[in-house]
């Protein structure tokens, strides 16, 4: 699949967004209007960005609210639609935590709650498609929840550290959902490397019915040079990079942020580390993002005589 | 809406028979100038005449080669010894949308501008509605969606809606551009609904098939299998006169005969 870059973008920024306002809501941050101010502000800047951010690659963008319509049946209708209610309430609890240094606790939980539904829906998108055997798996939204609630709680940690001091809690939470995550993912490569378009019974064979006179091969393509289809959905540019990029990205999105937390389990402090492992971390997860799409073969490639 | 219907009252769609198809792209090039100029916004081209010319088609023509694991069904007339020695064949495999039952590229649509017509079971895109997000295409196993890259928004098969209904052209033209311009008559088109229609007829006695049935899509549209033949090859090595090449020299007549015949006698 094209991994496109605004796709990317969205996933990942909304993702830490999101993952940001779960940890807001159960607590994380320094009460002070401050604080409030500069926590809430990140997490509308980084799902703000993400979700401008997903419009971009779209044929017509100023029909996008057209997208909060079908819930009762679309993945991506249903994150549209959690996404502005998400941050719609969330605007509420940013404004009673900044301008009155009141943070209701149970309205965060709901937050809490509704920004993990909403990162379930993101990955829920490429999660429901029965032509992409590596994405339809449960350990897709698990993946997705954990790099979100990981992302967040180290920005939360980070932004602790920056205004005030980082209560154990956080840290922990921080260190073991980086680590949960990646565990996770080291799970959804471990099955995406086994998973093929074979392995659910699809093959040329099948996707031209003549398996019952032999092996099927394509002689030729239907049009001399590539089209949209091939371009979005029989993407392999970069394949070859994969274990690379795959160092790189539990590198930067995995061990800098878990020593930077470490760092700050023992000194208690380290707040310009922490920045750096948040940056490190956003570039290791654009990386796992990009493999994400890159690495992924789609049906359609059957046809076209390579995956 | 993107919900599917429970059922719909008629189920038009095709049939495309592989047995039949030469390859054409007679119905590829008809699809294109109908749909053009009919249904929705046109069929784009970018940069059609450059180097790298790509554009939007509702309907392509894969070529594919089928090497036979068995050793019957697979040599006919247009048999091949490939350089492993075994039999090959080669099939035309046009492919368009298959109208689905169970329409993934339906559901999936955040905005309702994909639908299944509940009347006849046409897969459509309203254009005025649609985002152009992709997520369509990504749905569908088939490729059978390909975005405008002019309009931004995703086209398709349409069944021919714009022909199949016309009362102002002649009764004759209101099938698919496809249908009506193949000169091999390989695709027909029909109501699956219908068990005496010509299609269901010829499904049922052809064992017409669906494609990837594995993804749970149910398609409307049916492929014929090629037919089984037998081996022109061995034959022709059978026949009384198995040096082509002499048949085709020209016979001498008149003088030329005589001088032919004389100097043969001579040895």
């Amino acid at each position: 699949m094209h991994p496109a870059s605004s796709i990317i973008i969205f996933t990942t920024l909304s993702g830490m967004g999101f993952g940001l306002i779960a940890m807001l809501g159960l607590g994380a941050a320094p009460d002070d209007g401050t604080a409030g101010f500069v926590a809430c502000a990140l997490a509308f800047v980084l799902t703000g960005i993400g979700l401008a951010s997903s419009t971009f690659h779209l044929g017509h963008p100023e029909r996008a609210w057209r997208a909060l319509t079908q819930w009762r049946s679309s993945w991506l209708s249903r994150e549209g639609v959690l996404a502005v209610v998400t941050l719609g309430l969330f605007a509420i609890y940013a404004a009673f935590w900044v301008f009155a240094a009141d943070r209701v606790a149970l309205f965060g939980i709901l937050l809490t709650l509704l920004s993990l539904v909403t990162v379930y829906a993101t990955a829920m998108i490429y999660g429901s498609l029965k032509t992409v055997p590596r994405w339809q798996t449960g350990l897709t939204p698990l993946c997705y929840l954990l790099f979100a609630g990981a992302g967040g709680a180290l920005l939360a940690t980070a932004i602790s550290a920056l205004l005030g001091g980082v209560p154990q809690s956080t840290l922990l939470a921080a260190l073991v959902l980086m680590v949960l995550a990646w565990a996770a993912k080291f799970l959804w490569w471990n099955r995406a490397d086994r998973t093929t378009l074979a392995s659910i019974g699809s093959s040329p064979e099948t996707a031209t019915g003549l398996g019952g006179i032999g092996k099927v091969r394509l002689l030729e393509a239907p049009h001399s040079s590539p089209n949209y289809l091939m371009k979005e959905m029989v993407y392999r540019v970069g394949r070859k990079h994969v274990q690379k990029l795959r160092l790189l990205a539990v590198v930067l999105g995995g061990a800098i942020p878990v020593l930077a937390l470490l760092v700050a389990v023992v000194s208690a402090g380290g707040a310009a580390l922490l920045v750096v492992a948040v940056l490190s971390h956003l570039i290791g997860m654009m990386a796992e993002r990009w493999l994400f799409f890159a690495e992924a073969e789609h049906a359609v490639s059957l046809y076209y005589g390579h995956r | 809406m993107t919900t599917l219907p429970a059922q719909t009252d008629k189920k038009l769609g095709l049939v495309i028979d592989l047995d039949i198809c030469v390859g054409c792209h007679a119905c590829v090039v008809n699809c294109k100038e109908w749909n053009t100029g009919g249904y929705g916004a046109p069929l784009s081209d970018q940069n059609p005449y450059g180097a790298d010319p790509v554009g939007s088609w509702l309907n392509r023509i894969h070529t594919f080669e089928v090497e036979a694991t068995g050793g019957s069904g697979c040599s006919g007339s247009e048999a091949q010894i490939l350089s492993n020695g075994k039999d090959a064949r080669v099939v035309h495999f046009p492919k368009s949308c298959l109208h689905c039952d169970d329409a993934p590229c339906v559901t999936v649509c955040p905005t309702g501008a994909s639908y299944k017509r509940s009347e006849d079971g046409i897969v459509l895109v309203n254009e005025d509605w649609c985002i152009g997000c992709g997520l369509c295409a990504w749905s569908c196993p088939y490729g059978a969606r390909e975005m405008d890259a002019a309009e931004g928004v995703m086209k398709k098969c349409t069944l021919c809606v714009d022909r199949i209904y016309n009362e102002n052209i002649p009764e004759e033209d209101r099938e698919p551009a496809c249908v009506r311009t193949c000169p091999a008559n390989a695709r027909h088109f029909g109501d699956f609904s219908d068990p005496n229609s010509d299609v269901s007829v010829m499904v049922a006695e052809r064992g017409g098939m669906d494609l990837m049935p594995e993804q749970g899509t149910k398609p409307v549209n049916k492929y014929l299998p090629p037919r089984p033949k037998n081996r022109p090859v061995q034959s022709a090595a059978q026949s009384p006169s198995d040096n082509l090449a002499a048949l085709a020299e020209p016979e001498a007549k008149g003088f030329l005969g005589w001088l032919d015949s004389a100097l043969e006698k001579m040895g």
